[in-house]
């Protein structure tokens, strides 16, 4: 199970664009997003596209996988191209999952070079893959490090054994201070990923997680909230009542315990949930997400997006090999994103970042809600009268979604 | 001769020539679920009015809402021939709606008999609001039929209850009737009993036309039908008829009976029951309990006890979805022409937005024609709780009269009056105690207290309309396990120490919240109501006090604590078009909630705070199945 594709118009077959992706392109950087959909077991709570089989069939197998993915790079190369955008360097890769470490570091390294050799990658990219702490080595690091790698984010989730063990994480949490030691002796940036809110952890449990994942001396830290989504394992066992989740004044408190742990280590949000010790070490492939740069995404399910058109692609490994073996477009549905939901977007994305987004792209019909959130203490009354921005405060990110809610004019 | 006549004897009985003495006009007095629709079925298939093939279970029920509720909301009257010794007869039944709320009507159609069938569950025994009709009908000095039903079930206690029959209408448990309305067993002998007992009309035949209107029904495609029963001298085809209270005359454009699908005749004699159709619009025109005369030959003088229907329960009703305001409106109208009891006024509420007050004569009058503007003109409603009249005495000694709790007048009140009712209760003798509990509780006094026979009991009280219009026949169904029945009927007012509590949410009054209650309950409906708003209402972006007040004293008070979260924590590239149609839908979520003040509140939070029970416990046909074994 995944999170379902969402509903859209169909995708033509040949991938191709309209002509309204040209427009702006030279302002909008370009990423590509790589999903490797395995994983060596799949945990309860996760609802992504991953399967744990080596032997999907075909072109969908782990072992030729990497084949499969380049068949597509060569397909965005195509389609781009002919759409009439100009040909941009690749600012940012990013290499998600699943877990793209199951697969061997030559395989990630051949993937980017495929890249490489499409479009080119910028002297300054930025190339992060995911990583898991068991499925590295201080040899498979320094081997992705050579080909080309500046950045490896670690699945660490928590410290505590029992918070893994219902999260039904394998790896070993004493393993986390090494793995980051490699990496950094490598020549990688390090970030780690925490969850908080799993089912049974404490808030102590999440002050260890925290502590923990500080005294790597990592420079970025992502910190989630445990989403339990539809179709998981830990939904069914919640359902059953055999696990009882948090509920949101917990997961309210531990974000906040978050944010002033990491903030006195010296790390700074940047957004809602992402902090970096410096400007230069945020994840910039994220930011372009937020801020409505251009990405195609490769791989079974993964999201792309250029000039205003979304579209994803097949979700099952096998669908995805097949597609491509034909010559077709793996994508499964697309939608070009009107003005108003391109309105909807920005407000929801740039409101998460600590730039805080100009009060020119709130509808002028709802500026008049900015006082009551500002009496509120959820957006910063400074930064509003002063620099003209919207600035989430502390309390206005954990209520980030009202906030959108509010000033898109919801309930007006 | 066969039960039923042959042509050559039916030409005897034909509408507008039959002698008097040849007709009996009935009805059937019975519990809401004791078979009534049932026995009239099979006396339509008995007398050959309704073939087998034409049947229909509650061939009579015309609404979907009766047949599925099984209740008769108007009454009807069906023509029947039968033969008994040789001799055609004409049967007029009048089917007699069963509920208190509708008491008038009820009046109306027995004032159009001379008998009455009394129709009991032989495995029930009678019920409350039938002990209320039959002593109705003894007041019209009707011939009482009795008569247990459904002596095919294996629960049946024919002889107990012929017995208790008995002791309530004299006579001897054997001249009780045994029928089985569902089989068929004894409706034969019952037909053969009513021409036998059932005396026929007598009426001055020569004189001046007078014939009482029993009911007037709005039909989409023929106007207004009126049904009435002539009392002297008789309606003809294509003459004009005046209605003696309005004096408004109309052309009669046709006169029939049922049989029990309307038949045109060549007019109505004397003693007759049928239909007239002037082409009116609406019922009010041909008003139930009215006078219907000969507009060239007026009869002196009206027959009696013709009243206006009044409301003695109001409620306001809101669309959900402020724009279906005009449809709603629209469909009261519609629902008016069909009933002369329905009135309304547009009213607005500050947190409800506009709608109108409706009176109702009483519960069940209100949750059908709710249902029947849901499920007719698919508007979805907001109805608040329902509240009886008060009228309010200031110190200037003006009087207030308030349908609307929060017209409740503030400030320096000299009296308050609240209407009384005297209600009847029937139930197994093992529930006294917890009657009486649960009546005191409600301000009830005691009356009296009769054995019906030896384990059944009928409590007499006088209860304050409001309690009953509140939870009182929930309580009385749940305390007694279903087997209490309960019949009022409205007997005047009284003065009573009542207050407005008012509900505010962070310092704003929600009107539709507001309710008068007796001082002693206020404290209790106040924590009743914060509580239960405090569970509803969704948590805002700051603190929300709710509070109860009486005045300006806060009498209870809930916090609803400011929400703390409200953010998807992550949002990446394949989460940017699922949150944004998730975002898009709560916008639609999001038109479903009334803001008061700041405070976003949402329609079911109303509906789920307004459904104080009251408005769904009134009867209808399931409320009281619960007492079926």
């Amino acid at each position: 199970m995944s999170p379902a594709l969402p509903d859209g118009d169909d995708a033509p077959d040949d991938g191709a664009l309209p002509a309204s992706v040209v427009a702006g392109a030279d302002e909008r950087a370009f990423g590509v997003y790589l999903h490797v959909p395995f994983c060596t077991v799949r945990c309860g709570y996760c609802d992504f596209n991953t399967y744990t089989a080596t032997e999907l069939g075909g072109g969908a197998s782990q072992a030729s996988y990497a084949d499969t993915a380049l068949q597509e790079v060569t397909l965005a190369q195509r389609v781009l191209a002919e759409s009439g955008l100009p040909r941009r360097e690749v600012s940012t890769v990013f290499v998600g999952g699943g877990t793209p470490t199951v697969l061997a570091a030559d395989d990630l390294v051949r993937m980017l070079g495929g890249i490489r050799d499409a479009w080119g990658l910028a002297d300054d990219a930025e190339v992060t893959t995911e990583a898991n702490p068991d499925s590295v080595t201080p040899q498979s690091l320094a081997a992705l490090a050579a080909g080309g790698f500046t950045r490896v984010s670690f699945g660490m989730q928590s410290a505590v054994p029992h918070v893994l063990a219902t999260l039904e994480r394998t790896h070993d949490p004493r393993r986390i201070p090494d793995v980051v030691r490699w990496a950094r002796d490598a020549g990688l940036d390090v970030s780690v990923d925490l969850i908080y809110g799993t089912p049974g952890e404490s808030l102590d449990d999440w002050r260890a997680s925290l502590e923990s994942a500080l005294a790597t001396g990592v420079d970025h830290v992502s910190a989630y909230a445990l989403v339990v989504e539809q179709g998981t394992k830990m939904a069914v066992q919640v359902r059953r009542g055999e696990l009882t989740l948090p509920d949101g004044d917990d997961q309210a408190a531990k974000y906040e315990l978050a944010d002033e742990l990491l903030t006195a280590a010296g790390l700074h949000w940047y957004e809602v949930s992402n902090w970096s010790r410096t400007p230069q070490t945020v994840c910039r492939h994220n930011l372009a997400y937020w801020r409505g740069d251009d990405w195609w995404g490769i791989g079974p399910g993964a999201h792309s997006h250029v000039g205003g058109v979304r579209w994803w692609n097949v979700k099952h490994p096998r669908a995805y090999a097949s597609r491509l073996e034909a010559g077709l477009s793996p994508a499964a549905g697309r939608e070009v994103v009107d003005a108003e939901a391109a309105t909807l977007e920005r407000l929801m994305l740039h409101v998460r970042l600590s730039g805080g987004m100009p009060v020119d792209e709130v509808p002028a019909e709802n500026r008049t809600a900015l006082a009551g959130l500002v009496a509120d203490g959820l957006v910063d009354g400074r930064a509003l009268l002063v620099d003209r921005r919207v600035l989430l405060t502390l309390r206005g990110r954990l209520l980030a979604d009202l906030v959108v809610r509010t000033l898109a004019g919801f309930g007006d | 001769m066969s039960p039923i006549p042959s042509a050559a004897a039916s030409s005897r009985i034909h509408p507008a020539a039959t002698s008097p003495d040849l007709l009996r006009n009935f009805c059937i007095i019975a519990h809401i679920d004791h078979g009534k629709s049932t026995l009239a079925d099979r006396m339509l298939q008995l007398t050959g009015v309704v073939d087998a093939r034409a049947m229909r279970a509650q061939y009579l029920d015309r609404m979907d809402i009766e047949r599925e509720r099984g209740i008769t909301i108007k009454s009807q009257a069906v023509r029947m021939p039968w033969g008994v010794d040789d001799q055609a007869y004409a049967l007029n039944m009048i089917d007699t709606p069963g509920h208190v709320d509708f008491t008038y009507e009820v009046s109306r159609s027995l004032a159009a008999c001379e008998g009455a069938v009394l129709l009991v569950d032989a495995a029930q025994g009678i019920e409350a609001q039938t002990l209320a009709n039959l002593y109705l009908a003894l007041e019209n000095d009707l011939t009482i039929i009795p008569v247990l039903n459904k002596i095919d079930l294996p629960a049946a206690q024919p002889e107990k209850y012929a017995e208790e029959l008995a002791k309530l209408i004299g006579g001897e448990p054997e001249d009780c009737l045994k029928v089985s309305g569902k089989t068929g067993v004894g409706v034969e002998a019952l037909l053969d009993r009513i021409v036998e007992l059932v005396p026929p009309p007598t009426g001055d035949a020569d004189a001046p036309a007078r014939a009482m209107i029993f009911d007037s029904v709005y039909d989409t495609y023929r106007g207004v039908v009126t049904y009435v029963r002539v009392v002297d001298g008789n309606l003809n085809p294509r003459e004009r008829i005046s209605m003696m209270s309005t004096k408004a005359t109309h052309e009669l454009l046709e006169i029939g009976v049922i049989s029990p699908e309307p038949v045109p005749t060549k007019g109505l004699g004397v003693g007759e029951v049928g239909y007239l159709i002037t082409g009116v619009k609406d019922v009010r025109q041909s008003k139930v309990g009215d006078t219907v005369t000969n507009a060239g030959k007026p009869a002196a003088e009206a027959l009696g006890g013709y009243s206006d229907p009044k409301p003695m329960v109001f409620s306001g009703l809101y669309p959900i979805d402020g724009t279906d305001y005009p449809v709603l409106r629209d469909a009261l109208d519609k629902l008016k022409l069909n009933d002369a009891a329905l009135n309304y006024e547009p009213e607005t509420s500050v947190a409800l937005g506009f709608g109108f007050r409706v009176g109702f004569l009483g519960l069940l009058h209100l949750e059908i024609i709710r249902e029947r503007l849901e499920r007719e003109f698919d508007l979805d409603l907001i109805s608040t709780a329902p509240n009886v009249v008060y009228e309010v005495s200031l110190e200037d000694k003006s009087v207030v009269t308030v349908t609307n709790p929060s017209e409740f007048p503030s400030g320096k009140i000299g009296e308050v009056r609240e209407p009384i009712v005297k209600a009847t209760i029937l139930a197994p003798s093992e529930f006294i105690g917890a009657i009486m509990e649960l009546s005191q509780s409600k301000r009830g006094e005691l009356q009296g207290m009769d054995y019906l026979s030896e384990d059944r009991v009928e409590l007499r009280y006088v209860l304050p309309m409001a309690e009953i219009v509140f939870d009182f026949f929930d309580q009385l169904k749940s305390r007694t396990r279903g087997y209490a029945s309960l019949d009022y009927e409205p007997i005047g007012d009284q003065t009573a120490d009542l207050v407005k509590v008012d509900i505010l949410l962070q310092g704003e009054t929600v009107d539709a919240f507001s309710a008068i209650v007796h001082k002693d309950k206020a404290y209790a409906y106040g924590v009743m109501m914060t509580g239960k708003l405090r569970e509803l209402i969704p948590r805002q972006q700051f603190e929300v006090p709710i509070q109860a007040a009486i005045g300006a004293r806060v009498i209870a008070r809930e916090t609803i604590r400011a929400i703390r979260k409200d953010v998807l924590a992550k949002c990446y590239g394949g989460d940017i078009t699922r949150k944004r149609k998730l975002l898009e839908k709560q916008k639609e979520g999001k038109k479903r909630m009334k803001t008061i003040g700041r405070v976003d509140v949402p329609q079911e939070a109303f509906i789920a705070a307004l459904s104080s029970d009251a408005a769904g416990s009134s009867g209808g046909k399931d409320a009281k199945d619960a007492k079926k074994k």
